[in-house]
């Protein structure tokens, strides 16, 4: 079926209704300190079910717009998860084809939520991480330039983007202002560098608190260990103030706590975003601390299951 | 001997050898035997109380160890130990 350029872009703008404006979460339970406020955006609350919507979407929106990505085109790129799963959502709506290099020990969830949505998956290393995976899109891709957009998440400056125009954007009117911390991981590093970037435009004293896993191997689905992964071309690794490590351990207590305190059932990279976030609210005397929950649960049951069932 | 399969981000640990060979009668024993000769992998492979992380995964040929004799499992010269990245849960 032919669809004309100006119908596709009208779809998309259709859809940019429904990517970010997440609400940002008040943490008033798990951390009761009189000067400092600690807020959360539930980044799940979009089309795509996490904070990859907002990049897949802006990577999306600006290939159309270019004439980089038609329905005659088809979409790949490496994804640990997240980014697949938002690509396939917003390609299933638009009727774009979805390929994806998913290494192979991606979770039973991920894989059934990208074949439910018509993406075609393509299986990587299960010893090489998302790392792997690039470099076999990057094969597929120079295979067959003609068939494929690239959408290649890891160095796309839109990706930083769609947080530099959106994420912070919304944190700063959602805070009033009154923003005085950023803390999130590092994965594609999207998230970190572009709200961190306009965060600092707007006010250079907001402090930016990179966090990323203690280890290569590790339970927060998404982050990097920059010691041992290839570190995305978007990154630029003079903005954050500091860095601190987050253990798997951590994030996995973190998930209990966060349920039963605030009926939030987390994933392990936003359960460690908010271990990162509590001990920085414990460091500092005053301030407005906000972090982002990039997904919740849902797509962990593995890891919801050992923690509560058994 | 048994073959043990170093996954890519480890191998910066490893002088970049992809795979060690190793005459470990157990998968413990071989593990153990691993991050002594390369002692930065301990960290990444053991935790404080000196087990082996809860979600590091490891496969002896095609079998999670947690379904055979778990780090008790014993290796023989044909056996292939894969170290699998845990992303967010195993292989299914």
């Amino acid at each position: 079926m032919f669809i004309s350029e100006e119908k596709l872009q009208e779809e998309v703008t259709h859809l940019s209704d429904f990517i970010g404006n997440t609400p940002l979460f008040p943490l008033n339970n798990i951390l009761q300190k009189e000067r400092v406020k600690l807020y959360a955006k539930l980044e799940w609350q979009q089309f795509g079910g996490s904070v990859k919507a907002r990049p897949a979407f802006n990577i999306i929106k600006n290939a159309i717009k270019n004439g980089e990505l038609d329905k005659e085109k088809t979409l790949l790129d490496a994804s640990s998860g997240n980014t697949a799963i938002a690509y396939a959502t917003i390609g299933a709506s638009l009727n774009i084809p979805v390929t994806i290099c998913l290494p192979s020990n991606a979770s039973k969830e991920r894989k059934m939520l990208l074949k439910a949505l018509g993406a075609e998956i393509i299986y990587t290393s299960e010893f090489g991480s998302t790392d792997e995976a690039q470099n076999v899109a990057m094969g597929l891709y120079r295979s067959d330039p003609g068939k494929f957009f690239y959408a290649d998440q890891y160095n796309n400056p839109n990706n930083w983007k769609a947080h530099y125009y959106g994420t912070a954007e919304e944190i700063i009117t959602q805070t009033k202002g009154e923003i005085t911390h950023f803390i999130t991981g590092l994965g594609t590093t999207g998230s970190f560098s572009g709200t961190g970037k306009r965060l600092k435009e707007y006010n250079s004293a907001i402090e930016l608190i990179a966090l990323q896993p203690d280890s290569a191997l590790h339970l927060m689905e998404g982050w990097k260990h920059l010691e041992t992964a290839k570190v995305p071309g978007i990154y630029h690794d003079k903005l954050p103030d500091r860095y601190e490590e987050i253990d798997s351990y951590e994030a996995l207590e973190m998930i209990r706590l966060c349920a039963a305190k605030e009926g939030l059932i987390l994933s392990p990279s936003s359960a460690a975003n908010l271990s990162g976030a509590l001990k920085l609210a414990d460091e500092i005397d005053e301030g407005v601390i906000v972090t982002l929950f990039p997904d919740s649960s849902d797509k962990y049951s593995e890891i919801i299951n050992g923690l509560f069932l058994s | 001997m048994a073959k043990l399969i170093i996954p890519t981000p480890l191998r910066k640990f490893t002088e970049n050898q992809s795979s060690i060979e190793t005459s470990e009668g157990t998968v413990e024993q071989a593990i153990k035997g691993l991050a002594n000769n390369f002692p930065e992998l301990q960290k990444h492979l053991f935790d404080a109380d000196g087990n082996i992380r809860s979600f590091v995964r490891i496969y002896v040929g095609e079998d999670d160890i947690k379904a055979l004799d778990n780090q008790n499992t014993k290796l023989d010269s044909s056996s292939i130990v894969s170290i699998i990245p845990a992303i967010a849960g195993g292989i299914n």
